[in-house]
């Protein structure tokens, strides 16, 4: 099989896989927020950028090729990821001691991960609307990170109930439905859509606060070994769906 | 002849005081520190205005003009500023009121709100205009270093007290930095 180094380590590959995708399958985790193993990249987040032969690429979308040296652990593409993940906090607003996903969010986690301590850059308090009407699900776009998984989940469901419209700053997620609130759409609260929020823009209600501090995703695990330990195996398996 | 000691001043802008609650949480370990500090203007000294300390704490953001006055003067005192807590790193809480108009808010506070009694918007001079938006500290001056959390725990707050006593950066391990 054909190889690439990946931070001095020789890692093998399929023809065809991603550098994450060929990391993962080695359960060698590359920070990410907009990529998930079921879902075709989106390379948006820009979280998973690794130096790959002395260029800065995203590692979801950059192909894997024979001989590539990947660097992803340095300490200046540890700064970059730093200051993508801090201009996603002053970009929406994300108040974590009132938030219900607090713990287990993967923004915050990611936070936590690149050792974020501050958020370095002025804040935009943009004033984003709120979408309550669903009876079981919420979508607070004030923490949309523009990941589009529920975009691409709600396309796998068939059902196509997110989107993002707008470009630039003026992006946002909006809805399909008659009256654009979630309440008038065909979302079900059992789809995919529901549940692959990264952060705390889509939840589903009367479930917040249910875990204690302490016993949360993130409380004592990583989200490098939170990762490998839950997106590693649906890569894996995706694979071998594929070769049967 | 005795070590000079370290000065520490404290202040809490924009804040509820939880963070210098958290920081009394540091229990015991407060004598150890009195051994080796003392502390100019805080909340706990009573003192009025900064002289010229080591350290300089600061909690909350900035709402009003006198949060500004204050925070101006720790960074012209302190020769390192910390940032404590989600008010002081992001607006926090009170940066709610940032997807409002200020006097929609006078307004709904002292006007038209449920319970209001003699309603009049606060005008006495001695008050502190409020800025029309809540800032971060580090929006207003140059920080040093931040410890996230709401509040920060009392392990947190004394790692990296010790850490900067000790002439060093706060490297704080994972399980001590929390935004929530």
């Amino acid at each position: 099989m054909p190889t690439i180094s990946f931070d001095g380590q020789e890692i093998t590959f399929e023809p065809g896989q991603t550098i994450i995708e060929a990391a993962m399958a080695s359960d060698l985790y590359i920070p990410h927020l907009c990529w998930h193993p079921d879902f075709p990249p989106h390379g948006s987040c820009k979280l998973c950028s690794v130096k790959v032969n002395g260029r800065i690429c995203s590692a979801c979308t950059f192909p894997a090729a024979e001989g590539q040296e990947v660097v992803s652990s340095s300490e200046e593409v540890r700064q970059l990821r730093l200051r993508l993940t801090q201009m996603l906090f002053v970009e929406g607003n994300h108040f974590c001691p009132s938030c219900e996903k607090s713990g287990q969010c993967e923004l915050q986690a990611m936070g936590y991960y690149l050792g974020m301590t501050d958020n370095h850059y002025p804040h935009f308090f943009p004033v984003r609307d709120i979408d309550a009407s669903h009876p079981h699900v919420l979508l607070d776009r004030d923490r949309c990170i523009f990941c589009e998984l529920c975009v691409r989940a709600s396309r796998a469901d068939g059902k196509n109930v997110f989107e993002l419209a707008g470009r630039g700053i003026h992006t946002r997620l909006v809805v399909d439905s008659p009256s654009g609130k979630l309440g008038d759409s065909n979302l079900d609260v059992n789809d995919r859509a529901a549940h692959i929020c990264p952060v705390g823009a889509i939840v589903v209600k009367e479930t917040a606060f249910r875990i204690p501090i302490g016993q949360r995703k993130y409380d004592r695990r990583t989200i490098a070994e939170v990762s490998v330990a839950e997106e590693a195996p649906l890569l894996r398996k995706r694979y071998e769906q594929k070769e049967d | 002849m005795s070590k000079k000691k370290i000065r520490i001043a404290t202040t809490s802008l924009a804040g509820c005081f939880g963070c210098h609650m958290s920081f009394m949480d540091i229990d015991e370990r407060l004598l150890d520190l009195a051994e080796i500090a003392d502390f100019d203007r805080s909340p706990l000294s009573d003192i009025k205005h900064c002289e010229q300390c080591d350290i300089g704490i600061v909690e909350g953001g900035v709402c009003n003009a006198e949060n500004v006055e204050v925070l101006r003067e720790f960074r012209n005192h302190c020769k390192i500023l910390v940032a404590i807590g989600a008010c002081a790193i992001n607006g926090g809480i009170p940066a709610l009121r940032n997807r409002c108009d200020l006097g929609d808010c006078l307004e709904e506070a002292f006007l038209t709100g449920i319970g209001v009694t003699d309603p009049k918007v606060p005008g006495d001079p001695e008050l502190p205009l409020l800025l029309d938006k809540v800032h971060p500290v580090h929006e207003v001056v140059k920080i040093d270093y931040s410890l996230p959390g709401c509040p920060p725990s009392a392990d947190t707050i004394w790692a990296a007290l010790t850490a900067l006593i000790e002439g060093n950066a706060p490297q704080l391990p994972y399980e001590l930095i929390h935004y929530d």
